[in-house]
């Protein structure tokens, strides 16, 4: 079974560590990882650009409404994400839009800004 | 990381914002701050026994009014009754814990504290000495040291602050929309004032003063966070960003000064840039351009370049031009011209600059580029005379060192013409 982990944090602390400290953090982590990666167990990995340069596209009843910020509902749950490589952000929108278009259900997409990516090893 | 290293932390990220809710219980700064202050020795001794609480910047506002009207209650017993302005917003002060100010609390109180800095009577030296004693939480030892002032000096000139804003008083009602524009307005001018003391530092200042550099980022990302549909203020926090992303390149091993064109980018860091970049593309499509916005896309159109060669200076001359309509000043006409010189040849540039003699008169840098654009004619009579000016303006060893490279090279120049350059 495959699982994703994901990371919930405060931000504003993470976000006013030092060099040193971010990469100190980074480097036990990365020790972590590569236990697994050597398994060959290890997908993708992802690092976010803070929230502040999150973008939510929320479907509507027709044109779904692009908003500043990150998704802040919580009636929706998270059913999953996908990872794209994009020459803008309207690039993204456009991506999410048509998602959006695929999917009957109602719903967001967070658009958010990756600043480290890790590929993983793990086979398709 | 020790949990005492994440508790303080959590306490320099909770503080605007609990800082902020305190100033509006009590009307007064210096009660909010010891409110605060007593808030957070509490959390070093309950937070390491019982855990940090799930909203740590709602507990130290809980934590800190209550200690404050206690000591408000028992000052009472002893003096006379506090004055009425003092507990007539408190009545709701045995309400839960669970209470959680919502964000448009949150957002006004915390631009009413940034603004409360930006009081124009005071002098933007003292506006931002006092948003880092009360926004930030800096020490005023640290402070002093940023500014490279004493610790006597930097506490008379906070207290001297304090004391103005007292005696103006702090608007305290809910800002209607052309209320908060304006203060929103204020307080990002502060906060660019904030960022270009630290940047314009020396190199034998830059350690020191790079805390201002990075205090400047985390407040305007506090104020992206409060009003994060303000292109304006994605704009500001992106330019501080792509700038700042260059610091580790800015000077070598020498202290001098290295110019945007010969840095080595793969010290810019990339992390900021990123986060930079994706602030100039969300605010883009606002289309509702202003002047942060124009020099965060300038400062994007270099981060994006791999190479000096590889920038796209025609853009950039473009970006300038738009900057000069919105923000008529004769430096952003001069920044242009480099850009232009870079794009259109140093011709073009040159007569941009010319109506310019009069008003920049007096400035170091228009001497400098004009300078440069006549050595790159080959009027290198003109340039010398030039550059002799620079000098004679220039407001740093490193400014007058940098033009006498350039000096250096014109003299090379002339006694051999194949000599390539004389930097090192």
């Amino acid at each position: 079974m495959l699982y994703a982990i994901l990371c919930y944090s405060d931000e504003n602390v993470v976000g006013s560590w030092t060099k040193e400290e971010d990469d100190a953090c980074l480097a036990r982590l990365k020790v972590v990882q590569d236990r697994v990666a050597v398994e060959g167990r290890m997908g993708p990995v992802a690092r976010l650009v803070p929230t502040t340069a999150a973008t939510t596209l929320r479907k509507g009843r027709e044109e779904p409404l692009v908003i500043d910020g990150p998704f802040a509902e919580t009636k929706e749950q998270l059913l999953g994400f996908y990872t794209i490589d994009c020459a803008s952000l309207d690039e993204a929108i456009d991506f999410a839009k048509e998602l959006a278009a695929a999917n009957p259900a109602p719903g967001s997409y967070e658009i958010r800004p990756v600043r480290l990516f890790r590929p993983g090893v793990l086979p398709a | 990381m020790t949990d005492l290293s994440w508790i303080e932390q959590a306490l320099t990220a909770a503080r605007p914002q609990a800082v902020a809710a305190l100033l509006r219980y009590f009307r007064d700064l210096d009660t909010a701050e010891e409110a605060f202050q007593e808030a957070c020795l509490r959390a070093l001794k309950n937070w390491p026994k019982n855990g940090p609480p799930r909203d740590p910047t709602a507990w130290l506002i809980f934590v800190g009014r209550n200690a404050a009207i206690d000591s408000v209650r028992r000052g009472s017993r002893q003096e006379e009754l506090p004055p009425e302005e003092k507990i007539s917003d408190l009545d709701d002060v045995e309400g839960d814990m669970v209470e959680r100010l919502d964000n448009s609390d949150y957002r006004d109180d915390v631009l009413r504290l940034l603004f409360v800095c930006c009081h124009p009577e005071l002098p933007a030296t003292q506006q931002i000495a006092l948003a880092l004693r009360i926004v930030s939480g800096l020490t005023v030892p640290q402070i002093a040291r940023a500014f490279l002032v004493g610790e006597s000096a930097m506490e008379q000139r906070i207290t001297r602050a304090k004391a103005r804003i007292a005696k103006a008083g702090i608007p305290f009602g809910t800002p209607g929309a052309v209320e908060r524009a304006e203060r929103l307005a204020a307080v990002a001018a502060m906060i660019y004032l904030v960022f270009n003391e630290g940047y314009s530092a020396e190199a034998d200042t830059t350690a020191q003063r790079r805390p201002l550099c990075d205090e400047a980022i985390r407040l305007s990302r506090l104020l992206l966070r409060l009003f994060p549909t303000e292109p304006e203020i994605m704009g500001l926090t992106a330019l501080l960003l792509l700038q700042h992303a260059r610091a580790d390149a800015r000077f070598d091993a020498d202290g001098t000064a290295v110019l945007l064109d010969e840095q080595d980018r793969t010290l810019w860091n990339r992390a900021m840039i990123a986060e930079g970049l994706a602030l100039v593309d969300k605010a883009m499509r606002h289309r509702r351009p202003g002047a942060y916005q124009i020099q965060a896309a300038i400062a994007a159109l270099h981060a994006r370049a791999a190479r000096a060669e590889e920038t796209d200076w025609a853009e950039i001359s473009l970006l300038y031009r738009a900057l000069e309509q919105l923000q008529p000043s004769p430096v952003v006409t001069l920044n242009r011209a480099v850009a232009v010189a870079k794009a259109d040849g140093p011709e073009v540039a040159l007569d941009l600059i010319e109506p310019l003699a009069e008003r920049l008169s007096g400035y170091f840098y228009f001497f400098g580029v004009k300078g440069n654009l006549l050595m790159q004619l080959g009027r290198n009579g003109e340039a010398r005379a030039a550059f002799d000016r620079a000098i004679s303006l220039a407001r740093t060893p490193a400014e007058a060192a940098h033009i006498r490279m350039h000096l250096d090279r014109l003299g090379g120049a002339r006694e051999t013409k194949r000599r390539t350059t004389a930097k090192a």
